[in-house]
Order: structure tokens, then C-alpha cells, then sequence
């Protein structure tokens, strides 16, 4: 399994000193916690892709590009790409440049944004949100495995004999997650072409992502891709650790009580009843994501939401040794140990993608 | 046959309430009108999950069980206390983190509870547009009962009665409620979605 981090960007007070951090802070605070992330040994960063305040990363491949150049081993992606409103075309070119210049090390998450106006933004309307994402993964698609595309659809203009540059490196186009928290079209997208599945479960019950994902992993056979129990998934979680469970809720609970998402809602303890967030110690993380693999099968990819809520870098930096430390190496071994000889370990690397290309 | 399912949601918040009251006599008519299996809700009881709901998204599990229980019943009896001229927030709340689909169809009584007859109106100009706005099937008859109408019976009855015999005439005339399973497979394949 690929263990990983994957951030949203949030600009967010620090609600126990009221302190914010500047937009330059924050880009640079992102960037310090990827390389933190390969320093301690984890597989993944994903960046999401935001064009409102408090967010901050709206451009992706430029930070992925400069982590890119600044780690060796970490895989970069998002999380997620907007594939609604970016041009198919643009998104095209700038992951194939992504991946010539992080040797590979690129893979990437299309989703549908975090909110409606984001589709007027970008000359786009939201009621065309599912068939946009039809469409133009179709076309981003064919512009990564055809060297000279001609195509006509709906919702950009024409293109005749047109080739997006750079071309794919050593000819093989990055893997691809689909990212729903609830759209059964977009399970079913994903299925179709093979791809990955991401749920990002981490604010919701899971019953809905148990549903979801089964959704996903027959229509994926149906699509004769391979076994139901092959099939690439992805999921979210988020923890906060301390060595003693209680000093870990006890520092936690003012960033829970207070965080944009589900602040002033739930308690700590229904909100931790009800979805993956566990807050306590790493013996305590290691259970809960292994009971993950119960509900969904066995999967591929763990990301971890570690850095929100007006967490200061610091205890960001604190938890990423914890988890790199203490939790994944076990996880690793444990998931590793329940997983299926037939059942694949990760996605396709860009390694492993070459190598089928050239068999 | 299979018996059919009768949600009776209450927003009162006293205990006991009058807005209760209104509703278990609403459910009894109805039931003698035609058997059926009744779910009482108190939406008094999930007031934290409700507004947990409006933050998060989502519905606490205990919620969850009884938004299940009121959008797979057969028929629906909706009563709130009037506040401020208009349904009490809290019935509000309930009806809007439900999906917009979910009462489609749905045969349903509605009925409101107030100190005077002054605001009875309420019903016809507050309530029932809402469950028109989610396309439920609202039967004619209202009910309303103010405090007086608890001492002079007579008339309150007879409009439970009607209100309640248009309900269970509703609820007949429907085949039983059918959840549809949002995750199974799809009906239209991906490659008709792609020529679309």
C-alpha cells in the first residue's frame, strides 16, 4: 500500500492564539510538510486545487514542480484536479511537464471543486458538472495517448490536428484517481476506464463510501479491468496523535471544536464515532486504519488530511515524525500481510506503467 | 397485503406537548381509516444531530434511522407548533436536510398547533407551499388546533376525521413506498454517457 498526505491549503486562525498565518506562510508551510513527508518515509503528497480564500494552492503543478525538485522518492499528486473547469488541454500539457521533471514521480486525482461559483469562474456552468467531467477526461485522455488528436464535443472549441507538448514521459500518461465523496457517475467513470477510485471518506459515515466503493469495485470487473477485489482504492483519513490519548484529545479538541468544515457541529466524540478522524494515541491510529480494510477490502492508497484546522506547522511537523515512525511502518507490514498474492500491492508506478507498455 | 407505514413527525418541543397531542390523534384516525404500522418521531430528540446535520453534511446514525423511516413510509402526518407566523424552525430544519426528492409523491397531512385561532392561516400559507415545493401530495384538509379547540372537542374531531380519512384514502390509492438503491448498477452504460 502507498501511504501518503493529502492537503486542502486552508489559510485557518490558529483558534488558540488567534494567530493566522500569511498566504506566503502557508504556500511555504505546504511545501515543508511534503518534504517532511519523504523525509520520514511516506509514499504520497496531494495538494488540492482551490480558487477561493482561505485557500491558497490554485496552482498545482508550480508547487509540485518545486517539491518536485527539492525530494527523490515522493509520489506528487492532487487532490483534487478540478476536470470540470480547467481546460482538458492545459491540464494535458502541464502533468506531462510535471512528469518529465519529477522523473515520473507524478499521478493525479480529478474531482469537481469544493464549491458552485467556481464553474462561472473559469466560463463554466454547474449544471453541466457530471457531463464536463465526462467529457473532458475523455479528451485529456485521448491527448495523452494519441500524438496528433482531431475532436469535436460540447463544451471547448474543436481541436484539428492539434499535439499537446510535451508528449508523456517515455510515452506513458500518469495513473488517474477519481475523486466522489457521493456521485455514483463518477464511481462508475472510473470503473469504465479502469482507473482508480478514491472516497474521500473522512467527514461521513461510512456505510455511504462501503456502497460507493462496491459500486465501483463490480463495475470495474463488469468492465473486465480484473477482479472486483483488484481494483484501485483510495481513502481518506485524519488523526491527531500524542503518546497518552488524553493529551492528544485535549490538544486537538479546540482545532476540532472550531475547524471550518465540521466546527460548532459535532462533538470530538460523535465526530470520531461517526468517520475515520481518530484522535489518541498511534496504537490507537494503527487500529482504527486497519479496521478501514474491513469495510472497503483490501486497497491501495492511504492518504492522511494532517495539516487543517489552524494546526501551526510545528505540531504538523510533530505528527508527520509520529506517523512516519510510528504508524505507517506498521500498517505497512500488517496490510501487507492480510493483502491476497492477486490483489495488487499499489496503483501502477510510472516504472510499473512503462514496463506494461513495452511488454 | 404487506401493512403499510405511517411516519407521524412532531415538532413540539414541550413535554407533554400539544403539538404531540394533535399528532397521535391524527395517527389513530388515520390508522382506523386504515391499518398501518406507526413510526412516532420527536424531533425534539434530535435537535443536536439536526443541527450537527446543517454543519456537517451529514446525519448522525440516529438521525439517519429516522430520515430513513420518514422518506420509506407510505404516508406522512407533519405537525409543528406555529412561531412567528410560520412552521417552528426546528420542523424546518428536518424537512431541509432531507434530499429534495425524498417526499416526492408522498401523500401528506399536515397540521400545527398554536395558543389562537389567529394563526391558523399558517397552515395554508407557510406549511403546505413547503410540502408543494418537494412535490408531496398534500391532502386538501389541514388541521389545526388551537388551545380552545382542546375543551370543545366536537369540532376538532370531525376535522381529524376528514383530514384523516383523506390521508389513509391517499396512502390506498398508492402501491407501497419502493427505495431506490442510489448505488446500483446504472441503467444507462457509461459509453451512451460519453455519445450523449
Amino acid at each position: 500500500m502507498q501511504f501518503g498526505i493529502f492537503t486542502v491549503g486552508d489559510v485557518t486562525t490558529d483558534p488558540t492564539n488567534g494567530r493566522t498565518p500569511s498566504e506566503a506562510e502557508r504556500i511555504k508551510a505546504m511545501v515543508a510538510i511534503a518534504l517532511k513527508a519523504e523525509e520520514v518515509g511516506l509514499d504520497v503528497f496531494a495538494t488540492g486545487e482551490h480558487h477561493n480564500p482561505p485557500f491558497v494552492p490554485s496552482s498545482p503543478t508550480t508547487m509540485l514542480g518545486y517539491i518536485a525538485a527539492r525530494t527523490e522518492r515522493l509520489i506528487l499528486s492532487t487532490s483534487t484536479t478540478l476536470i470540470t473547469t480547467n481546460d482538458p488541454v492545459k491540464i494535458a500539457e502541464d502533468y506531462a511537464m510535471l512528469q518529465h521533471l519529477a522523473d515520473g514521480r507524478v499521478d493525479l486525482m480529478m474531482g469537481r471543486g469544493n464549491t458552485g461559483p467556481v464553474y462561472p469562474w473559469f466560463g463554466k456552468d454547474i449544471r453541466d458538472g457530471i457531463p464536463l467531467a465526462i467529457e473532458n477526461y475523455h479528451l485529456l485522455r485521448r491527448l495523452w495517448r494519441e500524438d496528433v488528436v482531431d475532436w469535436e464535443g460540447k463544451y471547448r472549441t474543436p481541436l484539428q490536428s492539434f499535439t499537446s507538448t510535451p508528449r508523456p514521459l517515455d510515452g506513458v500518461p500518469p495513473f488517474v484517481w477519481h475523486g466522489s465523496i457521493r456521485s455514483p457517475q463518477i464511481a462508475e467513470q472510473a470503473a469504465y476506464y479502469g482507473d482508480g477510485f478514491f472516497a474521500n471518506n473522512i467527514f461521513w459515515p461510512k456505510e455511504h463510501f462501503i456502497q460507493l466503493i462496491d459500486l465501483y469495485r463490480r463495475r470495474f470487473e463488469h468492465y473486465g479491468h480484473g477482479q472486483a477485489d483488484q481494483a484501485y482504492v483510495g481513502l481518506g483519513g485524519q488523526v491527531f496523535m500524542r503518546r497518552n490519548s488524553q493529551d492528544a484529545v485535549n490538544e486537538f479538541r479546540p482545532y476540532f471544536d472550531n475547524a471550518p468544515v465540521y466546527g460548532h457541529g459535532p462533538s470530538l466524540e460523535e465526530f470520531t464515532e461517526e468517520t475515520p478522524l481518530t484522535v489518541g494515541s498511534p496504537q490507537q491510529v494503527i487500529d482504527r486504519t486497519l479496521s478501514f480494510r474491513d469495510s472497503f477490502g483490501d486497497y491501495q492508497r492511504q492518504l492522511f488530511l494532517m495539516d487543517h484546522a489552524g494546526l501551526p506547522l510545528k505540531t504538523v511537523l510533530e505528527q508527520l515524525d509520529i506517523l512516519g515512525e510510528e504508524v505507517v511502518p506498521v500498517l505497512r507490514k500488517e496490510f501487507e500481510a492480510l493483502r491476497p498474492a492477486h490483489v495488487p500491492a499499489t496503483a501502477p508506478t510510472h516504472a510499473q506503467l512503462v514496463k506494461e507498455a513495452t511488454r | 397485503m404487506t401493512e403499510r407505514t405511517l411516519a407521524v413527525v412532531s415538532a413540539g418541543l414541550g413535554q407533554p406537548s400539544s403539538t404531540r397531542l394533535l399528532a397521535d390523534r391524527l395517527a389513530a384516525a388515520a390508522t382506523a381509516a386504515l391499518p398501518a404500522e406507526v413510526v412516532a418521531i420527536e424531533l425534539r430528540d434530535h435537535a443536536h444531530d439536526l443541527a450537527s446535520n446543517l454543519v456537517t453534511g451529514f446525519a448522525p446514525a440516529a438521525l439517519r434511522r429516522t430520515i430513513d423511516a420518514v422518506t420509506g413510509a407510505d404516508g406522512l402526518i407533519a405537525v409543528t407548533p406555529i412561531f412567528n407566523a410560520s412552521y417552528s424552525g426546528l420542523f424546518k430544519t428536518f424537512f431541509d436536510v432531507l434530499d429534495k426528492e425524498a417526499l416526492e409523491g408522498k401523500p401528506v397531512l399536515i397540521g400545527a398547533t398554536g395558543g389562537t385561532a389567529r394563526h391558523s392561516l399558517a397552515l395554508e400559507h407557510a406549511v403546505r407551499p413547503l410540502f408543494s415545493y418537494l412535490r408531496a401530495r398534500t391532502v386538501p384538509t389541514a388541521v389545526y388546533a388551537a388551545t380552545e379547540d382542546w375543551a370543545d372537542s366536537g369540532d376538532l374531531v370531525g376535522r381529524v376525521e376528514q383530514a384523516a380519512g383523506e390521508l389513509a384514502a391517499a396512502v390506498e390509492a398508492r402501491p407501497p413506498a419502493v427505495r431506490e438503491d442510489p448505488y446500483a448498477d446504472p441503467a444507462t452504460s457509461f459509453e451512451d454517457l460519453l455519445t450523449a
